[in-house]
């Protein structure tokens, strides 16, 4: 087991440093001077901000410095968790607006991820085998895994929030609230909520249906389940332990699919306007921000580093031979 | 052994239907826009017209022609989801059949480098790779894409050929003096063509729907239209709220037709390949 976490941590761990790397090459990579280019790119409209901004970069960039120095300073100013101003939301630490999004975007993604993987693998593991339910989840579930995160999300606001008018189509709240602890904001919050986790949770339904069925139907043709209905074991006892048996390279699915989550919730939320990540970053994209973007990215590989590293505890949990250190050891 | 794959595959509708909506839409994107004779950008008509015999799927609201737009967009669509998955293929190609072959100390360097990019979110990678570096063209964003996009498929290769490394065909190649390039490309890389197949046709659905998603947060190529794109301008004049839906239905339904023809025509290919799958 220590072996495997520990494998596990050395792959987070360099990945950490890979995404860092690569955030303190890229603007380096930028043709031409990037102090000069973004100062012009940058939408900036008061003078003094220009000249505060001239001198930041500057001193951020130190470009007078030897490059490994450079690079040693942005691993120090990462861990002081300065990831500089941004040019945007001037003068507003790039820290602050990322820390006051992500419990939008995580009030969206924990929710939605985990009820559609347990919901996607009840549907999937019930379809297997069974003709008429088959016939109808397998063909749905195509449809949903192959629509665009945001061509579901923009259907669903036109539909529900514009055509219909029940639901808003914008905002993490209403325009004439101020957040506070009440019931009423609250209820609020929900209420435009709903949508865009409904959009997330319905793409994301069709691929773990599609998975569970596949591996249940797999597991149902393997030894063992072969073996305890030449028992006489019920049915019902037989697909039972063939779920739980699928459930975990559907783990080892979640896991893959982290990526592909987010990057769903980041254009589901642009599409609401949901005051998440992926508005931030759309206005990073607009605005040339790239302060912004770049904490963003760093922001979002570590969210992801962690969910992994939770998944692989999960596992170990679920799996009693990863415990004893035999399979999943080489994963 | 070929002819027996054409004749299961002629006999799959899965397949079929999977392959008959692909191509249908390819023929579009591909003979479509020498029918266009005004660039799809071009303002040639009333605004925000509804779908009509002049303008088959209206226009927006600058009066640009929407159909026009959609044809050259599924041109730029195709190209990049087959060039990104291409890409993408043959890294996880050459990483997969290398890893799996060689083993030793080059697997594990190749292993940890596919464990370290299969975790990154690529979509994060691409926002910070496109926004500075700028991508101006379907092919530099394919680029970038299949850069990203192969880790998985060199996981399921190396796997793959980890188990017929062994076997004793590869050993009397090995033995009879063959290469390992030769070994790869003779005896190995034909006994899995159709998983090779299978992963390329999962990597094109895959690279469409993460263009999309670059596309409309404003990161697609300035020098084409696609489908994202058309969504990302719908999105960013409205067109939800002010109920021009043909703006934002079709080039939606355009992406998921593709890539769900795709996955369907995946799973009826694995059918005909594996007979174990088959429905008879």
């Amino acid at each position: 087991m220590r072996r495997y976490f520990g494998r596990k941590l050395l792959i987070y761990g360099l990945t950490f440093f890979m995404a860092v790397t690569v955030n303190w090459l890229v603007p380096r990579l930028m043709p031409g001077d990037p102090v000069a280019s973004m100062l012009a790119r940058a939408r900036v409209a008061q003078p003094e901000a220009q000249e505060a901004l001239r001198v930041y970069y500057n001193n951020l960039f130190g470009f007078d410095l030897p490059w490994w120095q450079q690079y040693l300073n942005s691993w120090g100013s990462l861990f002081r968790g300065d990831f500089g101003i941004s040019l945007w939301a001037f003068p507003t630490p790039v820290a602050d607006l990322l820390t006051r999004a992500v419990p939008y975007s995580l009030a969206l993604l924990v929710p939605s991820i985990l009820l559609s993987w347990v919901v996607g693998n009840r549907l999937g593991a019930l379809a297997a085998r069974r003709k008429v339910l088959d016939n109808t989840v397998l063909p749905v579930s195509y449809v949903l895994t192959a629509t665009p995160y945001l061509w579901l999300a923009a259907l669903m606001a036109w539909g529900f929030g514009v055509v219909w008018g029940i639901f808003p189509v914008a905002g993490g709240y209403s325009f004439s609230m101020t957040p506070s602890f009440t019931w009423d904001f609250f209820a609020d919050l929900l209420w435009h909520w709903l949508l865009p986790f409904s959009s997330l949770f319905l793409v994301a339904l069709g691929g773990w249906a599609i998975g569970m069925r596949n591996v249940i139907i797999y597991e149902l043709e393997s030894d063992y389940a072969n073996y305890m209905s030449a028992l006489g074991a019920p049915q019902k006892l037989i697909r039972r332990y063939a779920f739980r048996n699928a459930v975990l390279p559907q783990i080892t699915g979640l896991a893959l699919q982290l990526g592909v989550l987010v990057a769903g919730a980041l254009v589901t939320e642009i599409v609401f306007s949901y005051p998440g990540l992926g508005s931030l970053i759309l206005a990073a994209i607009q605005n040339k921000d790239f302060f912004l973007l770049q904490g963003a990215f760093l922001f979002i590989v570590l969210g992801v580093l962690i969910a992994n590293f939770i998944i692989d505890v999960v596992y170990v949990i679920v799996d009693p031979r990863t415990r004893v250190g035999m399979a999943g050891a080489a994963a | 052994m070929r002819w027996e794959a054409l004749y299961f595959a002629v006999r799959n509708t899965k397949l079929l239907v999977g392959a008959g909506i692909i191509l249908v839409l390819l023929g579009i994107g591909v003979i479509g826009p020498f029918f266009i004779e005004k660039p799809p950008s071009e303002y040639v008509g009333m605004q925000m017209q509804p779908p009509g015999a002049e303008f088959w799927l209206g226009t927006n609201t600058f009066g640009q022609d929407l159909w026009a737009q959609f044809v050259h967009g599924l041109r730029t669509t195709f190209l990049v989801g087959a060039l990104g998955g291409g890409i993408a293929a043959v890294i996880g190609m050459v990483v997969g059949f290398l890893a799996g072959y060689k083993g030793g100390w080059i697997d594990e360097i190749l292993n940890m480098l596919t464990n370290i990019v299969l975790v990154l979110p690529t979509l994060a990678v691409l926002f910070i790779l496109n926004a500075y570096i700028g991508v101006r063209s379907a092919g530099m964003q394919a680029l970038f894409i299949g850069l990203t996009q192969w880790p998985w498929a060199a996981r399921s290769i190396r796997a793959q050929t980890f188990s017929l490394r062994g076997r004793d065909f590869v050993d009397l190649a090995r033995l009879s003096g063959v290469g390992s390039g030769r070994i790869i490309a003779r005896e190995i890389a034909p006994n899995m063509s159709s998983y090779l197949l299978l992963t390329f046709i999962l990597l094109f659905g895959g690279s469409i729907l993460i263009a999309s998603s670059l596309d409309f947060i404003g990161l697609g190529p300035t020098d084409a239209v696609s489908l994202g794109l058309m969504l990302q301008q719908a999105h960013q004049w409205s067109a939800m709220h002010l109920g021009l839906w043909w703006w934002f239905v079709p080039p939606g339904a355009g992406i998921t037709l593709i890539v769900g023809a795709l996955y369907v025509a995946n799973v009826g290919l694995d059918e005909v390949f594996n007979p174990k799958l088959r429905e008879l």
